[in-house]
């Protein structure tokens, strides 16, 4: 079920196929609006704005340093159901959750690599304010040297369709296809690194968690704590201490894996 | 209901937001190729 909507979220999102057949990006008024995901507007097939990517380019503009309009959008997608978004809707979410499934010995990251996620959030936030062109305007500096969503959504399709593109590899694009390589790899071997150590719109949405209008409930009259739902949480965290956690992306294997109902998505 | 405050307060926001402007710098941005986000700028 949760692999069929994250399938359809992401045909929806990128749902100008000619893009990928012309090597052509969509030009079309829907990417004034932001997408509830990790989906690169870089991406042939994009009819939306990513909103890291969006935010990077208000915080650069030269009329902006701040954006009222990113910001409220992912307050309100934060604030009704948290990282929902992570894990029922983004397409990168899907890539990773596919490559998962490739068979192979499986490593849990370090705690410690979640912070990393801060540094990420930084690179949207402040670094177009301070890394400015000539005439001032800001440079996407998280989009430009860690996002793999765009070097892998956009930056592989396009080059491959436009010779001209190609001909302007340099150390940028091999440094870009280096870290995608990577989050690649590592997909294979851990579940979704992405979200775990670089997401920073996961990072927000995180936040959230915790008051969102849907969230995770736990009923502890009805809980034997038999340790079924920590088992079946792919991010290693105790649903029954942690539903509220930054980290957890709401895919509800921990609900599913409940054999008493004790774990209920509420409104309460 | 926290959830309901910050879900209007991002409403409210977004068409702050919006009506600044903003939405067309990010249409701008969206519909040319962005080269820093694909590795090439």
């Amino acid at each position: 079920m949760r692999g069929l909507i994250q399938s359809i979220s992401a045909i929806l999102m990128n749902g100008q196929i000619a893009g990928f057949l012309t090597g052509r990006i969509y030009t079309g008024k829907s990417k004034t609006f932001c997408v509830p995901g990790m989906n690169c507007y870089s991406c042939p097939g994009a009819v939306g704005s990513c909103p890291i990517g969006a935010l990077q380019a208000v915080v650069g503009s030269l009329k902006y340093s701040y954006s009222l309009y990113i910001m409220g959008f992912i307050m309100m997608i934060g604030s009704l159901s948290g990282r929902f978004v992570c894990g029922w809707i983004c397409p990168f979410g899907l890539f990773q959750d596919v490559l998962s499934k490739i068979p192979s010995p499986k490593w849990k990251l370090p705690k410690w690599t979640a912070y990393l996620k801060y540094v990420s959030l930084l690179m949207v936030v402040i670094g177009p304010l301070i890394i400015v062109n000539k005439i001032g305007m800001g440079t996407p500096v998280f989009c430009k040297w860690i996002c793999p969503v765009g070097t892998i959504e956009g930056g592989v399709p396009l080059t491959i369709m436009q010779p001209a593109l190609r001909a302007q590899f340099g150390f940028l694009f091999g440094w870009k296809m280096m870290i995608a390589v990577l989050v690649i790899i590592m997909s294979v071997v851990s579940y979704r690194p992405f979200c775990k150590v670089l997401c920073p719109l996961g990072l927000i949405l995180g936040w959230f968690n915790r008051i969102s209008i849907i969230k995770l409930h736990v009923n502890h009259e009805n809980c034997t704590s038999c340790g079924l739902c920590e088992k079946a949480c792919p991010i290693e965290l105790n649903p029954v201490e942690e539903t509220t956690s930054i980290e957890c992306i709401r895919c509800m294997k921990c609900k599913n894996a409940c054999c008493n109902g004790s774990i209920e998505l509420s409104m309460k | 209901m926290k959830g309901y405050v910050f879900f209007i307060l991002g409403a409210v926001l977004t068409i702050m937001g919006y009506s600044r402007g903003e939405a067309a710098v990010v249409l701008k941005k969206a519909i040319r190729i962005c080269l820093e986000c694909i590795g090439i700028g």
